[in-house]
């Protein structure tokens, strides 16, 4: 019997990685997630016949609730939503981790072995972080606290503190795992320690909060795979521990900043004057006039930013790419991968306004053509088409690479008012004598070009 | 816990992560969101360890907290498999065919 259900876990962890390999293109996708999906159920199906387990009543309870709460949220949660429902996916996961973790410890308590302690207590730690890490990251993307940075005086050295106390628990419980209330004071720690990790920082920095904690979360996982020595558990958190890894690692080369800047520099906090002297007036256009230009065009790129995702204007979008389109204008999309609020975030909302995912062009294969665009309508998006960032030695974005929306013939830039980016940096894209800004509700406007221009 | 058992899983670890970082390397950022949302489903795998502690009765404690976990879990594994398809089936190469564009309508009376 403990043959057959190792035999189902081998290859539920083949399955998950032929999974995987399938999102390596968006044909094979589907497929590679059915994989999965069978992979899972056998790994389920094997464990239920676990010869520890002798009631089904809480499982059976689990397992029904569980499925419950987890279709309704995939189901009717909106598709700009989706940062919130994966920050709170990433809390579920550690919980259920670090809570497998204090019941082995409340089970066996003393009796673990160095090796086990050390893998329960990263356990309880990763998972303990992650948890409230990524409740706090769903309520500052759910904007039921600001977006911006809350800081306090000495707040690093406090963080830090607490890190290194919780570092010294650990190494204590290691060497003497019989410590019971240590254990429990350290996985506390840890729950605040998430909290006190995400408060500094800021909403445009939350691809790379989302892709460490999607990261936490697969490690802490594979800690629980060596607590209960369990392959599977460890294949698939790791699995899950590297994807997040290698996701913070291209978000932060996206901003041209390290992972510890993003996490201790309370990014966005204060508002530098980055450019010097005046930077001139910003040009407001109208609806119409940018219509006549986006009619007799030869190419137009959208650069769709968080913007979109709050004015729900992907739709709107789409609509006015269609008239373009059946007027023989090529229509592209550029794709920063900062761009929204988790990586891939713009993609998915364009495909779900149906967009062809052959029109989304990564950063690096778009920048060659915007010189030879008529026009880049620039919607919801700031910092990440700041010229300064590629001008400007001084600025706090130098080096960040952008979508060089400056060079297209005409810009227009759909923006809800005149205040500044998310990270309080003056745009001097705005001031060029080729961008034009149209103010208000980008689906609105949009709505409004679209009309214009079969009028045109 | 014997010393094999120790390095097999070690192995376990190094070759996972290895593969991991090869496999993943290739996911175009097209399908990072997709990518997130399944890895997720996942490492839901843990549901496993948490059904050994909800269902083998060692104390009313572990009980409970083996019984959130596999709440816990299961919404991640159920969840994040819908989700990761509902938004895969989104992604089309072509501009809609007329079978496609009911799909979508679908899609948005969801959202």
């Amino acid at each position: 019997m403990g043959l057959l259900i190792e035999l189902t876990y081998l290859a539920a962890s083949i399955l998950f990685i032929l999974g995987l390999k399938g999102l390596s293109h968006p044909e094979t996708a589907r497929r590679g997630m059915i994989y999965a999906e069978v992979g899972m159920f056998l790994a389920i199906v094997g464990t239920l016949v676990h010869k520890e387990i002798v009631s089904y009543e809480w499982i059976v309870a689990g397992l029904i609730i569980g499925s419950i709460i987890g279709g309704a949220i995939s189901i009717w949660v909106p598709m700009t939503a989706m940062p919130q429902r994966t920050a709170l996916s990433h809390a579920f996961g550690a919980l259920a981790a670090s809570l497998v973790g204090v019941s082995e410890y409340y089970l066996h308590g003393a009796d673990v072995g160095t090796f086990k302690m050390t893998a329960l207590s990263l356990e309880v730690l990763l998972g303990g972080i992650t948890v409230t890490g990524s409740l706090m990251a769903f309520i500052k993307l759910q904007d039921w606290i600001r977006g911006t940075p809350i800081t306090y005086r000495g707040q690093n050295i406090f963080n830090m503190a607490l890190l290194a106390a919780t570092v010294v628990m650990f190494g204590y419980l290691i060497y003497d795992p019989s410590a019971h209330s240590l254990f429990y004071a350290m996985a506390g720690l840890a729950f605040v320690f998430g909290v006190l990790l995400v408060l500094p920082i800021g909403a445009a920095d939350m691809p790379v909060v989302m892709s460490l904690m999607n990261s936490y979360a697969g490690l802490a996982a594979a800690a629980t795979g060596f607590a209960i020595s369990n392959n599977v558990l460890i294949i698939a958190g790791t699995l899950d521990g590297f994807s997040g890894f290698i996701l913070s690692i291209l978000m932060c080369r996206a901003m041209n900043r390290s992972i510890t800047n993003v996490l201790f520099g309370a990014f966005g906090a204060e508002v530098e004057a980055s450019t010097a002297g005046a930077l001139g007036s910003m040009r407001e256009v109208k609806a119409e006039d940018v219509a006549v230009q986006l009619a007799y065009a030869s190419q137009v790129i959208f650069v769709p930013g968080y913007g979109m995702a709050t004015a729900q204007a992907q739709h709107a979008v789409r609509e006015l790419a269609n008239i373009l389109e059946a007027r023989g204008v090529t229509v592209k999309y550029a794709i920063h991968p900062v761009a929204g609020r988790m990586p891939g975030h713009m993609n998915v909302l364009l495909a779900e306004a149906n967009v062809p995912y052959s029109s989304l062009y990564d950063l690096e294969q778009i920048n060659a053509e915007f010189p030879a665009t008529d026009v880049a309508v620039v919607i919801g998006a700031n910092d990440v088409v700041n010229p300064d960032a590629r001008d400007n030695p001084k600025s706090p974005i130098a080096g960040m690479p952008i979508l060089e929306v400056d060079k297209a013939r005409w810009v227009v830039v759909l923006k809800r008012g005149k205040g500044k980016g998310f990270a309080g940096i003056e745009n001097p894209l705005f001031f060029k004598p080729n961008c034009g800004m149209l103010y208000g509700d980008a689906k609105a406007s949009l709505i409004k070009l679209a009309d214009a221009v079969q009028h045109a | 816990m014997s010393t094999e058992v120790i390095i097999a899983g070690l192995y376990v670890f190094a070759l996972a992560a290895f593969l991991g970082y090869q496999v993943i390397s290739r996911v175009p950022p097209l399908l990072h969101t997709p990518l997130m949302s399944a890895t997720n489903a996942i490492s839901g795998i843990s549901l496993v360890g948490s059904l050994v502690t909800a269902g083998a009765h060692y104390n009313t404690v572990s009980t409970w907290l083996g019984f959130i976990a596999v709440t816990a879990s299961t919404i991640n594994v159920v969840g994040g498999f819908m989700i990761t398809d509902r938004m895969l089936r989104m992604f089309k190469r072509q501009p809609a065919a007329k079978t496609d564009k009911k799909d979508s309508t679908e899609e948005q009376e969801r959202a």
